[in-house]
């Protein structure tokens, strides 16, 4: 198990990169703690399978230095960094037995066969694959294959770090709750550093301790699933994270309140912003809605299960709120923003408030 | 579910039954009819019953001729599937280097038989071709007219240089779709090179490989053109395949019968070797 200290570490694709835009990352510095639970969140194309790969060694970064303990593996190549990683689409060894597939690994580095037997067996039980043991993995089903791809990367018990490539997007909803209960329990078993790179947002908070939310590039947010929620540093985390995502609106500050067209709203405390574009944001769980605030036009309801969400307009904005499965919509509806989660933006980044 | 049985299932069936009538089992039974006859001209025939078949069966020219085409099929396929893997294995994956290596690869491919062969027998010669003029030049002797060693190395390099990209383009469409993850589990994995290549590659290919060797074999062993071109069979007998014995027989001496029951058997050996083919490699879908 290894600490992962990525210092530094911007890459870009051409071979020659100029601006900013050329940088499939733009820079990223950043601590893995040894035996972390890390989900890498964002939507595709943000560089998190980039980073993955920076990491794996799959992938030389254009700068930066990447450290395992203290010690610098930039040049290194992935065997000798000595790291698991599981990728997104099911990757088996056509013409081998599932238990050859999973001994594969094992055996390339020569670790003696008992050794091999009992790590293999244990495996093949905690993915629930030991009456497969003799088949040819060939005929497995897609579910079947990506296990043995998840029970490669953990059959090796000395590696540095286990890295998952959005591993259970092939695999269906029943059985990723157990897989994913399966890797969380491995995790407080073994202790070892696990990067989990997702675009769900539902299987990142469930899976991690550290949330590591990247936009464009660039790392917007590290924090846990609860911090992440309350309190996003970026625009981008709260729309990206909870569902429906939070409102955010342009708003003019003027001391200990906001206003937005006609309405103004108290804030908990006075913004430290100078300058820049400042925005309002707020979750739709924190929007209460009822008969005093400010008036809003609803133009639907959408019933989920657990709540329901009202898409409303206030001042020609649209905005959300949660209300309780029993609840109604007033005849004549208004909202008020419950002070708690209110969050203040300038440029995209979220500003303290003082008192 | 009941099976509804109608039998006018046929008539559908009739068109194509019709088209390959006239395109190839009446033109068989014209053969199967001279094989079973003696000529002497003027449309005169005699009955001979299988007296054809037992001559060829046991004439020592017919066999030699059938062993010089297996042997000449195996040592080519011994050369052209590893030396195309080979190949293929060190193509460009990407750039512009894919398409140079696929036209490259490519251009033996469209000459004419014919071509070919004339090519090689200008090459090979030793006063004004070449590749027979430097090579003797060198210092060693060659001459395919003359010595049958060199007649069959013309051949058979000849056949190499004409064909091996086949099977590189085959197994290059096979490697190009491996997806890039499977090198890299392999790189997690710790495989060496032989390993990406037994476990990786190989399997990958198998499919494809078994299309080229197939594909290879039966036309090495209907060879025709290109020995004849070169060689015409010689020098002696030692480059006449059973091709070329046909139509010695048939068109050079005019023996219609014994050539008839020769073309009967050599269709029968191909029909065979097809379904041999056929088996192994449905069998492998079927495994699948």
């Amino acid at each position: 198990m290894a600490r992962i200290d990525v210092n530094h570490i911007r890459h870009s694709y051409l071979p020659n990169p100029r601006t900013d835009a050329d940088f499939a990352l733009k820079e990223v510095h950043h601590i893995f703690e040894d035996g972390g639970a890390y989900a890498l969140l964002g939507p595709s194309g943000c560089g998190k399978t980039t980073l993955l790969n920076i990491i794996s060694g799959l992938l030389h970064p254009s700068h930066g230095r990447l450290l395992f303990n203290g010690r610098d593996v930039t040049k290194l190549s992935t065997q000798e960094r000595n790291i698991a990683q599981v990728f997104q689409f099911p990757v088996i060894y056509d013409t081998m037995t599932v238990y050859d597939n999973l001994a594969f690994p094992l055996r390339n580095r020569g670790v003696p066969e008992a050794d091999v037997d009992r790590k293999v067996r244990e495996t093949l039980e905690m993915i629930d694959l030991a009456s497969w043991a003799k088949r040819k993995a060939r005929g497995l089903t897609a579910d079947q294959k990506q296990k043995i791809s998840l029970g490669r990367g953990l059959v090796r018990s000395d590696v540095n770090a286990i890295l998952f490539d959005e591993p259970l997007t092939v695999i269906d909803p029943h059985m990723k709750w157990v897989l994913r209960s399966q890797l969380k329990q491995l995790h407080r078993r073994f202790g070892y550093t696990m990067v989990y790179v997702t675009h769900d947002q539902t299987e990142a908070l469930t899976f991690a301790d550290r949330v590591v939310v990247m936009y464009d590039g660039e790392i917007v947010q590290i924090g846990s699933p609860a911090e992440l929620f309350e309190r996003p540093r970026h625009t981008f985390v709260g729309y990206f994270i909870g569902s429906p995502g939070m409102n955010v609106m342009p708003v003019a500050i003027d001391g200990k309140t906001a206003r937005i067209g006609s309405q103004r709203i108290e804030l908990p405390g006075v913004p430290k912003a100078d300058g820049g574009a400042i925005e309002l944001g707020i979750r739709p769980e924190y929007v209460r809605l009822g008969h005093d605030g400010m008036a809003v036009k609803v133009s639907k309801v959408e019933d989920v299960g657990r709540h329901k969400v009202v898409r409303a307009n206030l001042e020609g904005r649209e905005i959300a709120a949660v209300i309780g499965e029993d609840e109604t919509v007033p005849a004549d509806p208004k909202v008020r923003f419950d002070p708690a989660g209110i969050n203040i933006y300038a440029d995209s980044w979220r500003v303290e408030m003082g008192a | 579910m009941e099976k509804t049985w109608n039998n006018k299932a046929w008539f559908l069936v009739l068109p194509v039954l019709v088209l390959v009538a006239f395109s190839a089992i009446i033109p068989l039974m014209t053969v199967v009819n001279y094989s079973v006859q003696d000529t002497f001209g003027n449309n005169v025939f005699f009955w001979a019953g299988t007296e054809w078949f037992e001559e060829l069966l046991s004439s020592s020219r017919f066999w030699e001729a059938m062993a010089r085409n297996l042997i000449f099929s195996f040592i080519i396929l011994a050369i052209e599937v590893p030396l195309g893997i080979f190949i293929a294995l060190n193509m460009p994956k990407k750039g512009w280097g894919v398409p140079v290596c696929l036209v490259l690869m490519a251009l033996p491919l469209l000459i004419p038989w014919n071509v070919v062969g004339t090519i090689w027998q200008v090459f090979g010669r030793n006063d004004i071709g070449l590749l027979g003029y430097y090579v003797n030049a060198l210092g060693i002797h060659y001459n395919y007219v003359q010595d049958k060693y060199d007649a069959w190395v013309t051949v058979i390099v000849m056949d190499v240089w004409h064909w091996t990209s086949l099977v590189v383009l085959l197994c290059y469409a096979g490697l190009v779709s491996i997806p890039d993850a499977f090198y890299q589990a392999a790189k997690i994995d710790g495989a060496s090179r032989w390993a990406v290549f037994r476990y990786i590659q190989l399997p990958k290919m198998k499919r494809v490989l078994l299309i080229a060797v197939l594909l290879r074999f039966m036309d090495s062993f209907m060879i025709y053109t290109e020995p004849f071109v070169v060689t015409g069979g010689g020098p002696g007998n030692s480059t006449t395949f059973l091709s070329i014995d046909l139509v010695k027989t048939a068109l050079g001496q005019f023996d219609l019968g014994p050539a008839a029951a020769m073309s009967l058997v050599y269709f029968l050996i191909i029909l065979l070797l097809s379904w041999v083919f056929y088996t192994v490699m449905t069998s492998y879908d079927a495994e699948r």
